[in-house]
């Protein structure tokens, strides 16, 4: 508590640099892997050995594919770009699954019955897959973004700061503090991100919750 | 692509080949520190999810420990017990073995818990005692999963492994460690490339055992249903 009261400043630097990173991977993971989701749900054949490939890129371990990755796309070591890049690999790899299992579980009647009044592909993708797959690829979403706060620590030991710089700093100077705070600041803000978009997904989705109480409550609203 | 013609390079030096810091004595270490890793935390996943499983209790408590493990940042645990227990072999050792048990319980205790509970019921119907429904009806029909959690929980660990040469001298994190640290830039991307292969071996033998076992305890099911 007393080194936390006297760095919190330091803290709370690191924390924005952590996000950051964080926030820019989330979102292209979003951008990329509900596409490519789709693509592997519309066409099974093409879909198998892409969710296979996905599954194999997650396999790989962080460190070295911070270390790879600037041989392949020519960007500086220590530098934010690669990091997105490695985090964004990860949580596309992770949410393409999803993303496909979530376009899966759309009733078939329900897209048939959209196209027979008149919907055009794409308003049948905007307005009735969307959002029918959306609490599933939230749920996806939720898991890739506890995953990639973690995952950002990692980046401390190729020297990109994040609240993992509290991890390595504190290991190498033996301020068991310093590293507490750092493991407790990450739990912290994956959490935070995680209720924001629970948060996000009642605002975006409100039927998903309304199936519920929807019996006694429904008089006053 | 220069750096990954050096770093091939570094691979096919024979002076990397041979020695107690070669690749294939690191690779070794790796290997064994996982496997000790696996064991040591099957020996308490293993009959925990069993137990779980096969009563339907605490299933909770797994959700919620999994969960949490997945927030907590591994870096952050190796280095809490690195401090905790000095240089040495025992603070990873524990920090991947905490790290090792969720994924293997979670995929026991779901394994088990995925079975038509009128399998086991039909066991103790025809005679046989907890023990028998637990080893020869529940575990074998649990297989595929158990497997699944075995691949998770290895993947996590021989990647977390990588990390633990950042507090004790082992494995093949060793390599990315001291390139750096020295800033030899082919050094740590011929180690990394090693890494990612004997990862990707690993998820592959892996997945090829739960597709294996899958197809042992599928035709079971197959054939019951075929002969009405």
């Amino acid at each position: 508590m007393t080194w936390l009261s006297l760095n919190w400043p330091h803290v709370i630097d690191l924390a924005r640099a952590h996000l950051l990173l964080s926030v820019p991977a989330i979102l292209l993971s979003v951008v990329i892997a509900v596409p490519v989701g789709r693509l592997a749900y519309r066409h099974p054949r093409v879909g198998g050995p892409l969710l296979g490939a996905a599954s194999l890129l997650y396999a790989i371990p962080a460190l070295p594919l911070l270390i790879v990755i600037p041989a392949l796309l020519g960007t500086p070591l220590r530098s934010a770009t690669t990091m997105i890049v490695a985090l964004t690999v990860y949580g596309v790899a992770l949410l393409v699954r999803t993303a496909a299992d979530a376009f899966t579980a759309v009733d078939d009647h329900t897209r048939g019955a959209a196209v027979a009044v008149g919907h055009s592909p794409l308003a049948v993708f905007w307005q009735v897959d969307l959002p029918l797959a959306f609490p599933v690829l939230l749920s996806g979403v939720r898991v890739v973004t506890v995953s990639t706060i973690g995952l950002v620590t990692i980046g401390a030991l190729i020297g990109v700061s994040s609240l993992g710089t509290l991890l390595t700093d504190g290991f190498q100077r033996s301020i068991p503090a310093e590293v507490t705070t750092g493991v407790i600041a990450t739990v912290l803000l994956a959490l935070l991100l995680d209720g924001l978009l629970l948060l996000t997904g009642r605002v975006a989705a409100p039927w998903t919750r309304a199936a519920r109480p929807a019996r006694g409550t429904a008089v006053t609203a | 692509m220069n750096l990954i013609a050096e770093a091939l390079a570094w691979l096919a030096e024979p002076a990397n080949w041979s020695g107690p810091g070669g690749i294939p004595a690191r690779t070794g270490q790796h290997l064994a520190i996982t496997a000790l890793t696996i064991l040591l935390a099957g020996l308490i996943a293993w009959p925990a999810g069993v137990l779980i499983g096969h009563t339907r209790r605490g299933a909770g408590i797994v959700g919620a420990l999994t969960g949490a493990a997945r927030a907590i940042p591994t870096l952050g645990l190796l280095t809490l017990f690195g401090l905790g227990l000095g240089i040495g072999l025992t603070a990873p050792l524990l920090a991947l073995i905490v790290l090792a048990i969720p994924s293997l319980l979670a995929g026991t205790y779901a394994g088990i818990q995925a079975i038509d509970p009128a399998i086991p019921a039909a066991a103790r119907a025809i005679g046989m005692s907890p023990a028998q429904v637990i080893l020869t009806v529940e575990v074998p029909l649990a297989m595929p999963v158990i497997i699944g959690g075995l691949r998770s929980a290895t993947l996590q660990v021989v990647a977390t492994a990588t990390l633990a040469a950042y507090t004790a001298d082992i494995g093949l994190g060793r390599y990315l460690f001291a390139g750096l640290k020295s800033r030899d830039y082919t050094e740590m991307l011929g180690g990394a490339l090693v890494v990612v292969a004997l990862t990707l071996v690993l998820e592959v033998a892996l997945a090829i055992c739960q597709s294996v076992a899958r197809r042992i305890v599928d035709p079971a099911s197959r054939t019951q249903r075929t002969p009405a």
